[in-house]
């Protein structure tokens, strides 16, 4: 079976400097792969590259088999959903929130409504669902941030660290949430994080990006037994005991 | 009292319509200052700012060349017209509205944009919520628009002249009523334009307001 995403020699620089190199990676249908590395690594820079927020300088993405640059970009980034590290709720209710994406697609009112409830119920916000985003605490906000993703049931969910600026037990149960939804889901997602922990809790495969380049995938077992080069022993080296 | 209500109606009518269109450069334009990222766009900023800051003598200067008779616009024959009134306030408001949505944008977590785009957003949409987000400091822009232009007085003397019954506003009345020694006159004109200018932003902020509580 063909991959559902393949990455081929990806070059991104910003002002003229290399910022993420992948010579090859894919991604299957449903898999959920999670990108770790240090600071700084160009995880997220993988992200925006899948989202076309970032614009190659060489190779190509090739997304259920057409190449990402042919394909019209507002169509691409409807089938797709993003969470960043930061909430960022708009100033409106958290139903509100929820339902943006749906109606950026022009979702009928109904189907809107219906899909909204679900996810709210599904992420257990329903109390929330009538406060503004600014009265919510971080975890709150978070969660209606996943519930904004989750709702547009999309083919490729982005999730950029969402859980790094939480406390640790509110991290935990996030984490525990989304680790649910996923299995339940089939969804194909690439979660980046620095924390091999929450790494092998989301998914069988790992890309390590270190320097800004794809180093090595396989799962943490496979890494941590053989990484592939200094940079990626270094970087479990200086981990604080995960995995 | 027919004459005064005339003078005020002119007034607002004048004002009002110069910062409608300056609203209309300004949002788009500063819209695309505050969001895009290319070469010259701090120089062009800079420009702005400055302009923000604009005499409005200077302004009904380089108005009053302009569409003077034997200037390069006068053969429109707008010189002493409320329209050229309006030419000269939109010049002094639409910098305002320009610089004042430019920052009121580029107050917002510059990542809100990724993740309007990243909900799938278009790029239409993205703007419309990126102006809804930041509707509390627009509202504010439009208010120092046409503050700034419903209080000033030297382009609207120099380009409309301060002829009775046809470009004659609050300002230049005032003016002239104090230039007679008619102070009662004067002081009568300058409450009433404090008056409709406290009015006018007292809606502006009720709306502004509400939409803070909301």
């Amino acid at each position: 079976m063909s991959p559902f995403i393949t990455i081929q020699d990806l070059l991104i620089q910003r002002n003229g400097r290399k910022i993420l190199e992948i010579e090859a990676l894919d991604i299957a249908r449903g898999e959920t792969l999670t990108v770790v590395g240090p600071n700084g690594a160009g995880k997220s820079t993988l992200l925006l590259a899948l989202a076309r927020l970032l614009k190659p300088v060489r190779g190509e993405i090739i997304y259920d088999g057409k190449s990402l640059l042919q394909m019209n970009e507002l169509d691409y980034r409807r089938r797709i959903s993003f969470v960043f590290q930061a909430p960022l709720l708009m100033d409106m209710t958290v139903e509100q929130n929820v339902a943006l994406g749906l109606k950026f697609r022009g979702t009928p009112k109904e189907e809107t409504q219906a899909r909204v409830g679900k996810w709210i119920k599904q992420l257990g916000i329903e109390s929330l669902s009538k406060r503004r985003a600014g009265q919510l605490s971080g975890g709150e906000a978070q969660r209606v941030s996943l519930a904004r993703a989750f709702v547009l049931e999309p083919e490729l969910l982005l999730l950029d660290e969402p859980f790094a600026a939480l406390d640790p037990p509110t991290h935990a149960r996030l984490l525990e949430d989304l680790s649910n939804l996923l299995k339940q889901d089939h969804r194909t997602a690439v979660f980046v994080t620095h924390n091999l922990k929450e790494a092998a809790r989301l998914s069988h495969r790992i890309a390590v990006i270190v320097g800004g380049m794809l180093r090595q995938v396989g799962t943490v077992q496979q890494i941590k037994a053989h990484p592939a080069d200094d940079a990626v022993e270094a970087f479990l080296q200086e981990l604080p005991q995960s995995g | 009292m027919s004459e005064i209500f005339q003078i005020t109606a002119l007034s607002i009518q004048v004002s009002a319509i110069a910062t409608i269109i300056s609203l209309a450069i300004g949002l788009p334009f500063g819209t695309w200052l505050a969001l895009g990222n290319f070469r010259g766009r701090s120089f062009i900023l800079s420009i702005i700012n400055t302009g923000m800051a604009l005499p409005p003598v200077v302004v009904g200067l380089v108005v009053a060349i302009m569409l003077w008779r034997s200037g390069p616009l006068g053969e429109l024959r707008l010189i002493y017209t409320p329209v050229a009134i309006i030419i000269a306030q939109t010049v002094i408001s639409a910098p305002v509205v320009t610089g004042l949505t430019a920052a009121a944008l580029e107050a917002l977590d510059p990542r809100l944009q990724q993740q309007l785009l990243g909900l799938g957003a278009s790029r239409l949409q993205m703007v419309l919520y990126l102006w809804r987000e930041a509707r509390l400091p627009l509202l504010a822009a439009l208010m120092a628009g046409f503050g700034s232009v419903i209080s000033e007085v030297g382009a609207s003397m120099m380009v409309g002249g301060n002829i009775r019954g046809q470009t004659r506003v609050l300002t230049t009345a005032i003016v002239l009523e104090t230039s007679k020694g008619e102070f009662g006159q004067a002081l009568a004109l300058s409450a009433l334009l404090l008056v409709i200018t406290y009015l006018i932003n007292l809606a502006l902020t009720w709306i502004q307001q509400r939409g803070q509580r909301r």
